[in-house]
């Protein structure tokens, strides 16, 4: 099958289904922020910091022949696991389908909390940067069309 | 002696610690942010909109007769509580932060080019940034009051920068994030001798101990209700009746004029002159019962058990390996903020928040207290005489737990 942003969601979303309670969801972050590939110290600039209340969080994109690849780092480990789904979620896909995501599985896999604007831990912040890229990537590829 | 808090019946008396947050008993560590209401205090506010409710100082009827009333009883409380010598000294805000823009923003007048302000490096964003504005409206310098590892201000500094230029002198009494209580009676004796005004920002003195306002003899003193048990949304100001004589009016409109044709207007007298418009009154209305529920508690004993709470926590948090405490003054206000070893405060914060215990994460609104101790945030619990012994275990079987997780 075909990894669409939709089918990554789902996958997730069963991934979280097996947990049954907050402390195991929370090991699960803690692991995958902890395997997360590290963003390469010359891309942690200050123009690729999304400056949260609480946790910072850096995002590097590039556009490789017609995908997006993101990566994402953060000084916060739970808020690093919440990248690292996003990232999953988002990499390799195409501005356009970028563009369009809904991010439903965040709410799905009950994590919404970490999106709220008052949480302000730059999650938010996140993913419109990561759709700005993609959107800014877009355009990059249509004036090339023409 | 000091008589033993009855924490049961204290507890008793706040409804919101009674509950379960996320399947756990709520552990209210976040006192410094904000206090928890006791039931007397709910009540009035609401027996305020049930029987009084009308506009103050204005109508000739009797319900606005009740609620002017009732909120020039809370300004004597008030006057009382801090001991001003007079309820033309009590200006009531929207909180310290207000407090302190009002002082800010009508002090142009009082300084000018090659004039200095003096603030801490340990203070609130509230009590730096209306500072810095004043300094760039009149061309003023900024001076700073630098700190020690401990997060003891150094008056060696404090005496070398202030001079016969220093129109200002803006501190806090209480820091908010490392629990410093600095010593401002000094400062203020400093300044006097140069002339200089005195600020202190009180929000977070003003819940744990007594304050004497002449005693200290401060120009302006500034704290919020709600951290005082009271309602968001209400602060004091304390000025000198000679300074607020002095002051230019803050905000312009209703409430505050003596008589207004439509070519000039002339401003009320004390304290209305820097009360523009509607005030919050069922907040104000609400600060009453709060202060009266601490004084009938005690003051003097509310110290010494937040004390007692804040050995007990010290030493517990520090039996935890690789944590350590961020502000260690000799003599410190019942909060403790710390960072353990190789992990991030909001990760320790999101993990706690998952057993119940509310505490605060980051940088408390004090960056340049962070840059100082060169760290992103920090953990701060604060404490309450409502909070027990217990709850602490249960904090620091938390951080435990979450270091477990997170390492």
């Amino acid at each position: 099958m075909e990894s669409t942003i939709k089918n990554t969601e789902q996958e997730i979303i069963e991934e979280f289904d097996m947990f049954t309670d907050w402390m195991e969801k929370y090991d699960y972050l803690i692991e995958l922020g902890k395997d997360l590939p590290l963003i390469e110290d010359q891309y942690k600039t200050d123009e690729n910091i999304i400056k949260g209340c609480q946790s910072k969080v850096w995002l590097q994109a590039e556009l490789q022949g017609n995908k997006v690849r993101f990566t994402a780092d953060s000084d916060a480990i739970i808020t690093k696991g919440i990248i690292a789904l996003m990232v999953r979620v988002l990499d390799n896909q195409e501005p356009q389908d970028i563009i369009k995501a809904e991010m439903n599985f965040v709410d799905a896999i009950g994590l919404k909390e970490h999106l709220s604007p008052t949480r302000a831990n730059g999650l938010l912040a996140m993913i419109k940067q990561m759709k700005f890229y993609a959107l800014a990537f877009q355009s990059k590829l249509m004036q090339e069309k023409k | 002696m000091i008589k033993t808090l009855d924490i049961a019946a204290v507890r008793a008396d706040f409804p919101i610690l009674h509950q379960e947050v996320n399947g756990k008993p709520l552990v209210y560590f976040d006192n410094g942010a904000t206090t928890q209401k006791p039931q007397v205090v709910i009540d009035a506010m609401a027996a305020y909109y049930n029987k009084t409710n009308a506009n103050v100082h204005r109508g000739v009827h009797t319900l606005s007769q009740l609620a002017t009333d009732q909120f020039e009883a809370s300004r004597e409380t008030v006057r009382a509580h801090i001991n001003a010598a007079s309820t033309k000294e009590i200006i009531f805000t929207k909180g310290t932060t207000e407090s302190i823009n009002l002082v800010a923003q009508c002090f142009d007048g009082f300084v000018e080019k090659g004039d200095n302000i003096i603030i801490s490096a340990i203070e609130h964003h509230s009590n730096i940034v209306p500072w810095q504005m004043l300094a760039a409206r009149t061309g003023a310098e900024l001076r700073i009051i630098t700190a020690n590892n401990a997060g003891e201000l150094e008056m060696d500094v404090f005496d070398e920068i202030l001079d016969s230029r220093t129109k200002m002198v803006a501190v806090n009494h209480i820091s908010n994030a490392l629990g410093t209580l600095n010593p401002v009676e000094e400062f203020i004796a400093k300044a006097h001798k140069f002339g200089a005004a005195v600020f202190i920002d009180g929000a977070q003195s003003v819940p744990h101990m007594h304050i004497n306002v002449q005693d200290l003899d401060a120009d302006f003193f500034a704290f919020s209700a709600h951290k005082v048990y009271g309602p968001t949304g209400v602060g004091v100001l304390y000025g000198k009746e000679s300074w607020l004589n002095k002051l230019p009016p803050y905000q312009f409109g209703g409430e505050m004029i003596k008589e207004v044709t439509l070519q000039k207007s002339t401003w009320a007298d004390l304290p209305h002159k820097f009360e523009a418009g509607t005030p919050h009154i069922e907040g104000v209305v609400g600060l009453k019962p709060a202060l009266d529920y601490i004084n009938k508690i005690g003051v003097e004993d509310i110290a010494a058990y937040e004390h007692e709470l804040l050995e007990y926590g010290t030493e517990k948090l520090l039996q935890i390996d690789g944590l350590r405490i961020i502000g260690t003054a000799a003599k410190k206000a019942s909060l403790i903020s710390f960072v353990v070893d190789g992990t991030h405060p909001y990760d320790i914060g999101m993990i706690l928040d998952k057993l119940g215990v509310a505490v605060r994460t980051g940088h408390h609104c004090a960056q340049p207290v962070m840059a100082r101790f060169d760290i992103p945030g920090t953990v701060r619990a604060s404490f309450s005489f409502y909070n027990t012994k217990e709850e602490i275990d249960i904090l620091v079987a938390g951080v435990e737990r979450a270091v477990k997780m997170l390492r």
